[in-house]
C-alpha cells in the first residue's frame, strides 16, 4: 500500500517539478498575481466587470485587434440581453452576398463573428508598423501567465529607461518580451466613459477587459466547473462503495 | 475433428452461439474463473486503467474526428469550433486531450510496477516485449495527435521531431522529405499524420489484445515475484479483481475528471493557442511532458546522430531488459541493494523529465549528461553485474506461505462464485 502513495507522490512531483518551466520567463520582472473573479474551483465572471471590458473593447481594442473566433450570440455570456446582442450585431455593416448573386452590405446578426478590422494580415501589418496585432479570441489562453499577464502588459507601459535605445515607432512596456512593443499605450485615464458609472482608471479598464477576454477565451467555464463539481463528486462517491464493495468480497480471502 | 464445442451455459441462446462460437466459454475461462494470484497489491491496477483510457481515447477520439478538418487554414479554427459550438465539444476535447497525459501516467507506472516486481522476467519476456511495443506506438500516436490542432506548438514540434530523421547518413534529407509529403511540413504532412493518428490506436487494440493473451499464458506475476503453487495461492479474477479494478477506476477517473473540469490546460502549452506560423519560431519548443526525458537525452548528447542514437537507444534497451538483468529473482522486495538503484533511476528519469523544460544552458546540461550517464549504466553495467553480486533476500515458499500466518489452505467452500448478499 505504501507504494501507492510513494507512487502517487512521485507523479505529483514530477508534474509540479516539469510545469513550471513552461511559465518560465525570459529575464522578464515576475507577473503580479491578480485576484480574479473566474479564477479557481468555483470561480465565475463578474457580469458587470465582463460587460465593461466589453465596452472596453469595442471602443478601444477593436480599432486595430479582430476576435474573430467569437460571435456575438456569445455576449449572451456576459448578461447582454438578446435585444441589446442584436442591438450591437446590428451597429456593424457585413458583406455578404445577395439572392442575385450580387455583392451586398446588410447589418449584422447575433450567429455572425465579431468583424475584424483589417481585411487581411497584410493591411493590419501594413497599418501597424509592421507588426499585425495578434486577435483576441484566445489571447488569455495563448499568453504564458493568462489574465495577469495581459493585465501587467497592459498597465505594464512607461518610459524607457535612460541610456535604452528604442526601435522607431516602439513603446516601452515592463513585461513585454524584449520590453520593446509596438502597441501604443491603449489605455488613458477617461478613455472610455462607463454606462455604470465607475471611474475608469487604467487599471480599472485594465481589469475589465481581461475579465470580458477572459470569458472570450473559454467561453465554456462556468459550465465547465459546474458539471465538473457534480462528476469529480460522482467519482469521489463510486470510489468509496466500489472500496466497500472489495472490502465486502474480499472478506473471505485470507490474504 | 469438426464438432459443436460443448458449452455449459444454460441459457438457450447463449448455448447456442457459444457452441459455435465459444467466445462466452472463452470469456468465462479467461476473465471469470481465470485464477490469479491473491497478493495483487493497486499497482496492479495499472494495466486494466491503461486499457480503459484506450477505450475512452478512441472514444473521444472518434467525435474528435467528426468535427476535425485536417487542412493547415481550418484546422486550427475547426478545433475551435469543437470547443465553441459543438454540443460538449469542450468536454470531448479536453478529455481526450488531457487523455493523453493520463494514459502516459498509468502507463509509466505500470512499467515501473513491471521493472519494480521483475515481470519482465522469464517466462514473461514476450509479454514484457510487447508492452515496449506498445509503448513506441503511444509515442508515435501522442506526436501525431499533438499536430492536429495545428498550433504554434504543433507545428514546430513535428519540424524538429520529423527533422531528427535527417541525422540519419546520406539517405537523411531524403527520408524527411518522403515523411513531410513536401519540402517542409505542410498540408500533406498534416494529412498523413491524421491518417496515422486515426489508425494507429486500432494497431494499438491488437497489440493490447496480444499483450493480453501472452499475459494469460504466463499468468500474472506478483508482488512476491515468485510461482503460483497451487490454488491455495490464487483466488478467480471475477469478482476478486474485477471489483479491486473498479476502486482504482473509480479513483483514477476522479482524477481525471478533476483535472478536465478545473485545470484542463495544465498540460498544455499556451503558444499552442496562437495558430501555426512557419514565419515565426516559440521561444522555445518545448514536447509534452510525457516525451520530455527522451527530449533531454537527445539535447545531452553534443552530436546529432548520436544524440538521435541515444534516444532511440533509451527505448531500444527496454527490449533486451530481461536478458540485461542477470538476477535470477523477480521482486525488489528480496533484492535489498538493486531496489536503490532502481528508485535511482526513477529520479534519473524526473530529473532528465525536468531537464527536458528547460533550455540546456548551465546546471541543466549538466544534469542531463549525469541523468542520461544514469540511465545507460544503469541497463548496461548495473543490471547485469549486480544479478551476480547481490545476495538475495530469503524468498517464501509459496504466496499463501507468505501472506498467511498459520500458512493457508484453500479458499473456504463457495468462495469462487459467491453472490453478494444483502448487507
Amino acid at each position: 500500500m505504501r507504494w501507492v502513495h510513494l507512487a502517487a507522490a512521485a507523479a505529483v512531483a514530477g508534474t509540479l517539478a516539469i510545469a513550471p518551466a513552461r511559465a518560465e520567463e525570459h529575464g522578464m520582472p515576475s507577473l503580479p498575481k491578480q485576484g480574479w473573479s473566474f479564477s479557481g474551483m468555483f470561480g465565475t465572471f463578474d457580469r458587470a466587470a465582463a460587460q465593461r471590458g466589453f465596452q472596453v473593447y469595442r471602443e478601444v481594442c477593436s480599432a486595430c485587434h479582430s476576435m474573430k473566433l467569437a460571435y456575438f450570440r456569445d455576449l449572451r455570456g456576459i448578461g447582454l440581453s438578446e435585444e441589446q446582442i442584436s442591438a450591437v450585431a446590428a451597429s456593424v455593416t457585413i458583406g455578404d452576398i445577395g439572392d442575385d448573386g450580387a455583392p451586398i452590405d446588410r447589418p449584422g446578426l447575433p450567429s455572425d463573428h465579431f468583424r475584424s478590422p483589417f481585411p487581411n494580415e497584410l493591411a493590419a501589418r501594413a497599418a501597424n508598423n509592421g507588426a499585425a496585432p495578434p486577435d483576441l479570441s484566445l489571447i488569455i489562453k495563448a499568453r504564458d501567465g493568462g489574465p495577469d499577464y495581459v493585465y501587467a502588459l497592459l498597465t505594464g507601459y512607461s518610459n524607457a529607461p535612460a541610456g535604452m535605445k528604442m526601435g522607431d515607432g516602439m513603446n516601452y512596456n515592463k513585461y513585454f518580451a524584449g520590453n520593446q512593443i509596438g502597441m501604443v499605450p491603449p489605455l488613458s485615464e477617461g478613455r472610455v466613459t462607463y454606462t455604470d458609472g465607475t471611474p475608469a482608471s487604467v487599471n480599472q479598464m485594465a481589469r475589465d477587459v481581461v475579465t470580458f477576454l477572459s470569458y472570450i477565451s473559454e467561453p465554456e467555464t462556468e459550465q465547465r466547473k459546474a458539471l465538473g463539481v457534480r462528476i469529480v463528486l460522482f467519482f469521489a462517491f463510486m470510489t468509496c462503495i466500489t472500496y466497500a464493495v472489495k472490502r465486502k468480497i474480499w472478506a473471505d480471502v485470507e490474504h | 475433428m469438426a464438432g459443436l464445442h460443448k458449452s455449459e451455459f444454460q441459457n438457450p441462446v447463449i448455448n447456442w452461439v457459444d457452441s459455435r462460437l465459444p467466445i462466452f466459454t472463452m470469456m468465462q475461462k479467461e476473465y471469470g474463473v481465470f485464477p490469479t494470484p491473491k497478493n495483487f497489491n493497486y499497482f496492479w491496477n495499472f494495466g486494466a486503467l491503461a486499457m480503459v483510457t484506450l477505450m475512452i481515447m478512441i472514444v473521444t477520439g472518434i467525435f474528435l474526428a467528426m468535427n476535425y478538418t485536417p487542412h493547415i487554414s481550418m484546422a486550427f479554427d475547426s478545433v475551435q469550433r469543437i470547443m465553441r459550438d459543438v454540443n460538449y465539444g469542450w468536454l470531448i476535447r479536453y478529455v481526450h486531450a488531457n487523455g493523453a497525459s493520463m494514459f502516459f501516467l498509468v502507463t509509466y507506472i505500470h512499467i515501473f510496477r513491471g521493472m519494480y516486481y521483475g515481470s519482465y522476467k522469464a517466462p514473461r519476456e514476450l509479454l514484457w516485449i510487447l508492452g515496449v511495443v506498445i509503448l513506441l506506438i503511444m509515442m508515435a500516436t501522442a506526436f501525431f495527435g499533438y499536430v492536429l490542432p495545428w498550433g504554434q506548438m504543433s507545428y514546430w514540434g513535428a519540424t524538429v521531431i520529423t527533422n531528427l530523421f535527417s541525422a540519419i547518413p546520406v539517405v537523411g534529407e531524403p527520408v524527411v522529405t518522403w515523411l513531410w509529403g513536401g519540402f517542409s511540413v505542410a498540408n500533406p504532412t498534416l494529412n498523413r499524420f491524421f491518417s496515422l493518428h486515426y489508425l494507429l490506436p486500432f494497431v494499438l487494440i491488437g497489440i493490447v489484445f496480444l499483450h493480453v493473451a501472452a499475459l494469460h499464458i504466463t499468468g500474472s506475476n506478483n508482488p512476491l515475484g515468485i510461482d503460483v503453487k497451487g490454488p491455495q495461492d490464487t483466488v478467480p479474477f471475477h469478482p476478486y479483481y474485477t471489483v479491486k479494478d473498479s476502486v482504482g477506476l473509480c479513483a483514477f477517473l476522479m482524477f481525471w475528471a478533476f483535472v478536465v473540469f478545473f485545470f484542463p490546460n495544465f498540460f498544455g502549452a499556451a503558444d499552442n493557442e496562437i495558430p501555426a506560423n512557419p514565419l515565426v519560431t516559440p521561444a522555445e519548443i518545448v514536447p509534452e511532458w510525457y516525451l520530455l526525458p527522451f527530449y533531454a537525452i537527445l539535447r545531452s548528447v553534443p552530436s546529432k546522430i548520436g544524440g538521435v542514437l541515444m534516444m532511440f537507444g533509451s527505448i531500444g534497451l527496454l527490449f533486451v531488459l530481461p536478458w540485461l538483468d542477470t538476477s535470477p529473482v523477480r521482486s525488489c522486495k528480496f533484492r535489498p541493494i538493486y531496489r536503490y538503484f532502481l528508485f535511482l533511476l526513477v529520479i534519473a528519469c524526473l530529473t532528465l523529465g525536468m531537464v527536458g523544460a528547460h533550455k540546456p544552458e548551465g546546471v541543466w546540461v549538466i544534469l542531463g549528461r549525469l541523468g542520461t550517464i544514469y540511465y545507460f549504466a544503469h541497463f548496461l553495467v548495473i543490471l547485469p553485474i549486480l544479478g551476480k553480486l547481490e545476495r538475495p533476500l530469503p524468498l517464501p515458499e509459496s504466496i499463501s506461505k507468505a501472506v498467511l500466518p498459520r500458512g493457508g489452505g484453500p479458499l473456504p467452500s463457495g468462495a469462487a462464485a459467491k453472490p453478494m448478499e444483502k448487507a
